[in-house]
């Protein structure tokens, strides 16, 4: 987004700032003491959870220009301009992302409350390290309570997952190689079109 | 006619509601928004028990968005919250009796509105004596404070008798005594209590909380209304974790919502804070347990002792039913004759505890096992012999003499985990390697399924089963799902029983105006009596569609008249007709295609004065080994590996089985290690997870879980209940792990490295004086 965009407060405080959340740009009116969670939850985004309010539980963990942050910990205001990631935007209804469907499989969800958040540490851990170590994931995930489970279901979720985004981007690139080259192809019929044309 | 092997239950099928939550689409009670919504936030007491003289709104009213005040004042039905007792009021007249009770409530148009107004309201008072130590508060000469027997500030007491203790001891080679002491434990359920509470046209109220127990709701909201139980209607939303947690409170926040919401008409939201929710929520009880234990030359277990007081907090909610468990497994899974029990819930001047996985057990096993190793070793026997030798098998009498009929694997259990853990060549091992040493320990437990003879009149439940025209299937329930996995675990003994497939099966939250009071998903009987409830709703439909299958298939050249019904198709002769086209095919011939079930629990014929008789239906057991690494200079402990095994009846789901177990190994664990509430001068220190430690990921230690399935013929498909056991013996292995290490033994829960470092140094210095 661009910076000339100003927040700008009224009489009573409030704030309007700009961002784009999920893809989707918009503006949202805060308060100045808002946090960010409080805010896209206010703004509909529910699947932010909010577990403590403190900054010790990773529940209301979204991703900030693509790094994780607490929603709790971040005032809203210090989100205009920004890129946000919520677990909405991951995948889609139809088509969750393949991060949502590790942890389904490894059975780490049970009620699910910590989960949005350790998908979206899980997702940031994997954008920058696509095949962590054991140590690497406990260390990824160790802001993120669960009270559920024993944490061992989410570390394979975690490995799954792994997997399962290389596979998709190994398929993404194929698709892409495709693409270019029946791009490249058309181009070259093209060409030979016209010449064959001009022969005539 | 027919055979049917298990095509649906003992399988591993995903949860049903594992992608709507990764995906962030389930609805929990924050997330739920309703046209014209106000907001509630409570005003609380301030100090440990007070005299109120006055509550002033003066500053509250300022705030831009406020509504109203509400007070006791404003309660319509009866000021007093029915749980067991009447003692805790919804919200107080005269007097406050803890730090953090809610004194009275306020509206607001906006969440913050509501908070900011609260923080602004101002209570006059008067401060009262008050007790902070449950001891202190059974002593003749302690001020009266609460208390709903004939005892002074006593809220329940038990006892079992049985033989003649006396001369068990008089006579015994062996004795052994000690006092231990747990502390609180926080549910630490990641979402938060709250309740939104909807006012209807006829008067009637309408609730969606989270809560594992929506009956109860029922109960609370229609005591403070004064309205009656078919006006009060209650959804229980997605439910973010209980533990017992969610048992008896949401009661009180649902009728704080609900006086809230009558007063104004519009429908109101309180949602708590987490600092809101330590301070004021329930707790796992603190427990002191003086025990002794005699023995005879051989080793066999002659006499135990037991003196338990839990430390029950200012009202007495459920206190009752969690030492009455507490009180039944006191002398631990051992065949002893000769048994003096006695228990108390004692009033103190903080919050009150109810219901936490374990149920009153933790606490009482934590002691009875760390005292079980040192007799042990006393006569000089390795521990796991030691039990093997005295623990309960089939046949045998539990200290209520209750004769264990049927399917107790409880020795098999220790062998399984003995054999596993290597335990035979690691327990004189000792390995030490610089200051790091390590140590194996053990313990056993068994388990009341179910609320037992002092809940026993909660004790059935009820389900309904509709076949849709399409052929697919809805359950509606009583007990509730909360992370546990009671939607999957129920639709999988659905499917089971109509021979319908999973994925057409499926479990609805609770609607208590669908399904008849069910009692609370507590004390792990969610399966047992849910699940028995839905098999007794779809025998008859079972047996309708069955015969309809059977005449379809003859319809289409079957001959033999041999069906097989098996996951989701019958089958004869090679011919098959699907679930579907059975259940439209009943459709057609206008058959009965929904049915109701009531299960209710076989009789206990415990008896109160001499604390004999059969307690609980059936019990289910473990077994725990647990690997420490103690660091001497620090005495930091460190888990290693946990090694349990489980006798909980058939296991329905394997994967939801571990996962329960995983958990509640690591909250197990997170107790006996680091979780530590403080108390000063009657306030609580530490209301948050910043300073109340609980095990995080790089906490987990290495599982190895065993399930030996005694089938129990009563159970949904031989199961027993499954919720809690895993937790129970966490404590004391690890305790006597760190004995096995380094030779101390820690008396108290949590098992901090000070406790262990003070010990060792302790110890260190009488040898040294040798
Ligand atoms: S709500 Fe932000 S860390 Fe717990
Ligand atoms: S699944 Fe319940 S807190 Fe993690």
């Amino acid at each position: 987004m661009k910076n000339e965009e100003i927040i700008h407060a009224d009489e009573d405080g409030f704030f309007t700032i700009a961002l784009n959340v999920n893809g989707e740009l918009g503006h949202m009116i805060v308060s100045r003491n808002e946090t960010l969670v409080e805010a896209l939850r206010h703004y509909g985004w529910k699947g932010t959870k909010k577990g403590c309010d403190t900054g010790d539980c990773g529940s209301c963990t979204v991703l900030f220009n693509n790094k994780p942050v607490l929603g709790c910990m971040m005032p809203a205001v210090a989100a205009h301009g920004g890129n946000i990631t919520t677990i909405e935007g991951l995948g889609t209804v139809r088509n969750p992302h393949p991060i949502q469907q590790a942890f389904v499989e490894a059975g780490a969800v049970q009620c699910g409350f910590c989960i949005p958040g350790m998908i979206l540490s899980t997702k940031a851990l994997l954008d920058k390290n696509p095949e962590p170590s054991e140590a690497d994931i406990r260390k990824a995930l160790d802001g993120n309570l669960c009270r559920c489970t024993g944490y061992v279901t989410q570390v394979q979720a975690v490995r799954i997952a792994a997997k399962k985004v290389k596979a998709m981007k190994k398929q993404q690139e194929k698709l892409a190689a495709k693409e270019l080259a029946a791009e490249k192809r058309k181009a070259a019929r093209k060409t030979a079109k016209k010449a064959a044309k001009k022969n005539k | 006619m027919e055979e049917q092997k298990l095509s649906f239950v003992g399988k591993s099928f995903e949860r049903k509601d594992g992608l709507i939550k990764a995906e962030g689409r389930a609805m929990y009670a924050a997330d739920r928004e309703f046209a014209r919504m106000l907001y509630a936030a409570a005003v609380r007491n301030p100090r440990p028990r007070i005299k109120i003289l006055g509550i002033s709104d003066e500053k509250a009213k300022k705030v831009p968005g406020y509504v109203t005040l509400v007070t006791y004042k404003d309660i319509k039905g009866q000021n007093a919250w029915p749980v067991l007792d009447l003692d805790y009021p919804f919200l107080p007249e005269k007097i406050a009796r803890f730090a953090g009770e809610t004194v009275a409530l306020v509206v607001a148009e906006t969440q913050r509105a509501a908070k900011k107004a609260a923080s602004l309201v101002e209570i006059e008072y008067e401060e009262l004596p008050n007790i902070q130590d449950p001891l202190e508060a059974l002593k003749p000469d302690a001020p009266e404070i609460g208390g709903t027997t004939d005892m002074k500030n006593v809220y329940a007491h038990f006892t079992i008798q049985k033989g003649d203790v006396d001369k068990a001891f008089e006579e015994a080679a062996y004795k052994v005594e000690g006092t231990f002491k747990t502390n609180y434990q926080v549910h630490g359920y990641l979402e938060t209590q709250g309740s939104i509470a909807i006012p209807e046209t006829d008067g009637g109220m309408t609730i969606h909380s989270t809560t594992q127990c929506p009956y109860y709701v029922v109960d609370g909201v229609a005591a403070a209304l004064g309205i009656t139980y078919n006006k009060v209607k209650v959804i229980q939303t997605v439910t973010g974790g209980g533990f017992g947690g969610k048992e008896e409170v949401p009661a009180l926040v649902a009728a704080h919502a609900a006086i809230c919401a009558a007063k104004v008409g519009r429908p109101v939201k309180l949602i708590y804070s987490r600092k809101e929710d330590f301070q004021c929520m329930s707790k796992r009880h603190p427990g002191w347990a003086h025990i002794e234990y005699s023995a005879d030359k051989e080793g066999h277990l002659t006499g135990c002792r037991v003196k338990y007081v839990l430390d029950a907090g200012a009202y007495s909610t459920i206190t009752a039913i969690v030492l009455f468990r507490g009180t039944v497994h006191s002398t631990g899974p051992y065949k002893i004759p000769n048994i003096d029990v006695k228990t108390f819930g004692a009033a103190t001047s903080k919050v009150p505890c109810g219901a936490f996985r374990g149920f009153g057990q933790p606490q009482i096993n934590f002691a009875q096992e760390s005292l079980i190793d040192e007799l042990a070793a006393k006569i000089g026997m390795d521990p796991v012999e030691f039990r093997l030798k005295n623990l309960l098998n089939p046949g045998e009498m539990t200290a209520t003499g209750q004769k264990l009929t049927s399917s107790c694997g409880l020795s098999e259990l220790v062998e399984a985990v003995r054999k596993k853990s290597g335990w035979d060549k690691k327990v004189n091992l000792h390995e030490k390697k610089g200051h790091i040493a390590k140590g194996i320990g053990i313990s056993t437990c068994y388990y009341g399924v179910g609320l037992g003879a002092k809940g026993r009149f909660l004790d059935r439940a009820g389900a309904m089963v509709n076949i849709y025209k399409d052929g697919s299937v809805g359950v509606s329930v009583g007990n509730a799902e909360m992370g546990q996995g009671a939607l999957t675990v129920f639709a999988q003994i659905a499917s089971e029983t109509l021979n319908a497939p999973m994925e057409l099966v499926k479990t609805e939250e609770v609607d208590s105006s669908k399904v008849p009071d069910s009692g609370p998903t507590v004390a792990s009987r969610g399966t047992l009596m849910g699940g028995n409830a839905i098999i007794e709703a779809a025998k008859p439909l079972r047996e309708r569609l069955f015969k309809v299958a059977l005449d379809m298939l003859i319809d289409k050249g079957g001959t033999s008249g041999k069906m097989i019904a098996h996951d989701g198709v019958f089958e004869m002769d090679g011919i098959t007709v699907s679930f579907t086209d059975v259940a439209k095919e009943g459709w057609n011939r206008r058959l009965k295609m929904c049915e109701e079930g009531w299960y209710v629990a076989p009789h206990v014929s415990f008896r109160l004065d001499n604390g004999q008789g059969d307690a609980y239906v059936v019990y289910s057991y473990s077994a725990d080994i647990a690997e420490v690494s103690v660091d001497t200079q620090t005495g930091v402990t460190k888990v290693d590996k946990i090694w349990a095994a489980y006798d909980v009846g058939r296991i329905v789901n394997p994967m939801l089985a571990t996962g329960q177990a995983q958990g509640g190994i690591l909250q197990g664990m997170s107790w006996s290690l680091f979780e530590n509430l403080q108390y000063k001068n009657g306030i609580m220190v530490n209301p948050n997870f910043t300073d109340y430690v609980c095990a995080t990921t790089k906490d987990k230690p290495e599982y190895d879980i065993t399930f030996i399935e005694k089938l129990y013929d009563e159970g949904p498909y031989q199961a027993k209940g499954m919720g809690e056991v895993p937790l129970i013996g966490v404590a004391p292995a690890v305790a006597n792990a760190i004995k096995n290490a380094c030779g101390v033994r820690i008396d108290s829960v949590p098992l901090l490295p000070e406790k262990v470092w003070r010990a060792i140094k302790q110890k260190n210095a009488a040898k040294e004086a040798k």
